[in-house]
């Protein structure tokens, strides 16, 4: 019988990013014991990695905003099929958790009166995004990491989740290992948060770190909960793609929205060819204009550099394939023009952009002031993930609820930027306050069955005793170049059921994945089980991806270009059958209040 | 004080290393002779119980990084060898390790700065106790975070809640939060590496954090008696070497810790100060 330690927790939050530090904050100050597990150390989470900025609709730049047009350009962004209840609550609530972020330390850009200074991005209708230099989810979990080690909170570091416990189909608890020296642990619990973030690691060029292998969304599919939108994978349009030291690196937005432009191999800025038809009145027609918007003039309307991104994604991927890109595959993103425009242009780039600048000039010796950036699709965000509660955020399994990337609902088929940096904080909260009122309708926590956590343990220890077996790096490769040309930015049937096939295949390899070594921080180890979460969602997207057979938001089909009538009806849901094989059906998207669709009519 | 927020250009002074800023294109034009070729790599492997150098050879690109080769080596030989990363971008400070005997972010070491005809030797932060190979116990850190007095901010300036604050006098300590906690301003500095002073001395790392909530706008606590007892500001003697090796280029001592040591002398050993108190009785 294996040993291992047991901790008891009224509430377990696991995955320590912007959004788990909220909801375990959260219910610590409800009075709950909580449990906070995270693979990093604390601090290091991916949401480090944001740079845009927290979309809120304070409108301490331009006074026409308010929570209304934010929640109607959030729908239109997702194509409206996101969770409208999650979009108003996002709307209405992100205002106070950029205040009171402020309030716990953060120190954000400020306007010239002293307030919180908000910028422009896509899809946002008016400057919305709080943000500190290009750095700001940095400053977001810092902040939320200064302000939480004072609470109370247990932390475990280092430790991965392998399974959730369940008894009479509520979760009481969950087991894991600790990294540093591959012991077993137990949490019981009677009430978990799942904030584990995205899937990144599956596709081959991605902006996500090490962590994000799909973690939550495995683990909450196999205690039987339900997947949804998992078919939107946002590939972001600017990812780095020479040189290799930077491939996959974002280039913010935020560099779009102080000036940046995209040109072709023949120095034409073809976003202009082709501005979709419901954003027409609110974009640019001409450079001049696209100019004076991004000085702040009012009047003016936004570049189409600055439409969402799934459009400038496709827009680029278009230049590529037609043989108009740059000479590695992507196309030039220029902010070194600006030198025709401002005087200090040098000083004023490195002012508004310090971290693009340091970075690709460290990394790739290439001075943004002077010379563009080659630029392409990446891999960047999961829009699905678990289905919850609009209100709860609780999933359709009792007691297991979930917050961040790893929900789906809020962002439809179609994330706006800065919209995931205060989604992490609404829903963190939400997430954490629901979760610890659950836990304390449960009286006693209910003892995890020795059985089940015995069978946990000698799964996640399989690996070892495959002699022979085969090595796990191969096999996450395969993966992750098969999803990158199979089921990646722009999508086929024929190319998508060969992913399924080829799925089938790395699932028999999987289970042959050997570990070699003991059990002290050995990556091979860890990999081997990555791999099935990593395998599980891939399996999610793509059957979704099939089924969906339209163009929508992020998802772009080659054999189906357009928008459905049909298909603008419902989500698609993904759970484990009874014979343990993936099911999908379609969930009729709730109806929408009508003041919140005359609230959409308005903002058209 | 207006801090410089454009990173200064900054070059580790050896004679056998290459200039980080160098261009690309220029460095791979002149060392085309280095593209793909076979690189040895002397790794440290073991534990707490027995460690030593393990030698690896691989395939170096153009325009890897070390992390990329480290990574390499797991796939294709090592598969146990133990590493901490997580982005690969410089911003999650996980992947700190001493790189030709000099403290660096693996994933921000090209390959082509390096010399090599030679060994490339990747060690484990030496100031902190050994987990296993690469990986370090960097626990002391995040203990020593917990004492220092938390955010204690002023009542809200307008009824809505919110605060007021200038552009020029959030510039400092936004400097300040620019820290990725990558602890490599902790592993040089001597007052840890080799006097082990960790139950009486936070670190430059929490002189950076310490300095960045006392000048913080809205902030009413006071933490230079800390300092001064129980931080050992005292023990910091101006040898800058954690401001040669922090990767955001925070300038540390000369903005921190040179600034709260002023802080503390005011307080403590200004004549006139100390007149003032006997005065008011204190």
């Amino acid at each position: 019988m294996n040993k291992y330690e047991t901790y008891e927790h009224d509430v377990v939050v696991i995955g320590a990013g912007g959004a788990g530090l909220r909801a375990a904050i959260e219910a610590s100050s409800m009075g709950c014991s909580v449990a906070l597990i995270c693979k990093s150390l604390l601090g290091k989470a991916h949401t480090v990695m944001a740079e845009g900025g927290m979309a809120a609709a304070m409108a301490n730049v331009d006074d026409r905003d308010n929570w209304k047009v934010h929640f109607a350009d959030t729908m239109r962004g997702g194509q409206y099929i996101n969770n409208w209840r999650m979009a108003q609550l996002h709307a209405q609530q992100a205002p106070d958790r950029v205040k009171e972020l402020e309030a716990w330390g953060a120190v954000f850009d400020r306007t010239k009166d002293g307030r919180i200074l908000q910028r422009n991005f896509g899809g946002h209708r008016y400057p919305r995004l709080a943000h500190v230099g290009d750095r700001t989810g940095l400053e977001m979990i810092r902040t939320l990491q200064d302000h939480g080690i004072h609470k109370g909170i247990q932390v475990f570091m280092e430790m991965t989740v392998t399974d959730l416990l369940l008894s009479g189909g509520k979760v009481v608890g969950c087991v894991g290992y600790d990294r540093e020296r591959g012991r077993f642990r137990v949490w019981k619990a009677k009430a978990i948060v799942l904030a584990t973030g995205g899937i990144g690691r599956a596709y081959k060029i991605t902006s996500n770190s090490w962590e994000y292998t799909g973690d939550g969304q495995a683990l909450a599919y196999r205690a039987g909960a339900e997947l949804m939108d998992m078919e939107f994978v946002q590939f972001h349009p600017t990812g780095m793609v020479w040189p290799p030291s930077v491939r996959g690196i974002l280039v913010t937005e935020g560099v779009r929205g102080e000036g940046g432009v995209l040109r072709n191999s023949e120095g034409k800025r073809f976003m202009f060819d082709d501005i979709p038809e419901n954003y027409r009145s609110s974009t640019a027609d001409n450079e001049e204009e696209g100019w004076r918007y991004v000085t702040g003039d009012k009047s003016a309307r936004r570049p189409p550099e600055l439409l969402t991104r799934d459009h400038v994604a496709r827009c680029i991927n278009r230049e590529v394939k037609a043989g108009r890109g740059s000479p590695h595959g992507g196309v030039f993103l220029d902010v070194s023009w600006l030198k025709e425009k401002v005087p200090n242009h040098v000083e004023h780039i490195k002012k508004k952009l310090p971290s693009m600048y340091h970075q690709f000039i460290t990394l790739a010796g290439l001075d943004i002031t002077k010379e563009p950036m080659e630029v392409g699709p990446t891999t960047h965000y999961v829009m699905g993930g678990i289905r919850v509660d609009g209100d709860t955020q609780m999933s359709t399994v009792p007691g297991l609820f979930a917050a961040g990337e790893v929900a789906a609902g809020l962002h439809g088929a179609n994330r706006l930027g800065g919209n995931s940096l205060s989604d992490l904080v609404v829903f963190g909260k939400l997430a954490g306050e629901h979760a610890a009122k659950w836990a304390r309708e449960q009286g006693g926590g209910v003892e995890p069955d020795p059985a089940q956590i015995e069978e946990c343990v000698n799964r996640a220890l399989a690996p070892f005793s495959r002699e022979g077996g085969e090595n796990p790096y191969a096999i996450q490769h395969d993966l992750q170049e098969m999803m990158q040309s199979l089921v990646g930015i722009v999508r086929t049937e024929k190319e998508m059921v060969q992913a399924l096939e080829g799925l089938q295949k790395l699932k028999a390899r999987a289970k042959n994945a050997a570990a070699y070594g003991h059990r002290e921080y050995n990556p091979g180890w860890h990999t081997c089980i990555d791999l099935n979460n990593l395998l599980t969602v891939a399996e999610a997207v793509t059957r979704s991806a099939i089924e969906r057979k339209e163009s929508r938001g992020a998802q772009f089909r080659e054999d189906y270009p357009s928008k459905s009538e049909e298909f603008s009806t419902f989500n698609h849901v993904v759970r484990m059958g009874a014979d343990g094989e993936m099911t999908i059906s379609r969930r009729p998207l709730p109806p929408m209040p009508p003041e919140l669709q005359q609230i959409i009519e308005e903002n058209k | 004080m207006a801090t410089e927020s454009a990173p200064k250009s900054y070059t580790i002074p050896d004679a056998t290393e290459g200039k980080p800023d160098q261009p690309l294109s220029q460095s791979a034009v002149s060392q085309s002779s280095r593209s793909a070729r076979d690189v040895t790599f002397r790794v440290w492997r073991g534990d707490s119980s027995g460690a030593k150098f393990e030698e690896f050879t691989t395939k170096v690109t153009v325009g890897m990084v070390v992390l990329d080769a480290i990574h390499q080596i797991q796939a294709e030989s090592a598969p146990d060898l133990a590493c901490r990363w997580n982005c690969k971008a410089g911003k999650c400070g996980s992947c700190s390790a001493e790189i030709n005997g000099k403290p660096r972010l693996m994933c921000m070491t090209r390959m082509d700065e390096l010399p090599l005809d030679q060994p490339v030797t990747v060690e484990p932060m030496k100031a902190f106790p050994l987990i296993k190979d690469l990986v370090t116990d960097v626990s002391w850190n995040f203990e020593v975070k917990k004492r220092i007095k938390p955010f204690k901010p002023r009542k809200p300036d307008a009824p809505d809640g919110t605060w007021r604050m200038q552009q020029a006098d959030v510039d400092r300590v936004q400097e300040f939060r620019k820290c990725i906690e990558c602890f490599l301003c902790q592993d040089v500095c001597h007052v840890l590496r080799d006097h082990h002073k960790h139950d009486e001395f936070i670190g430059p790392r929490f002189f950076v954090y310490s300095a960045a909530l006392e000048m913080h706008p809205l902030d009413t606590e006071d933490r230079v008696p800390d300092l001064k007892h129980r931080n050992g500001i005292g023990y910091c003697n101006i040898t800058k070497c954690c401001t040669k090796v922090c990767p955001e280029h925070i300038t540390i001592t000369d903005n921190a810790i040179i600034p709260l040591k002023e802080r503390v002398v005011d307080e403590y050993y200004d004549p006139l100060t100390k007149l003032f108190k006997i005065f008011k009785g204190k």
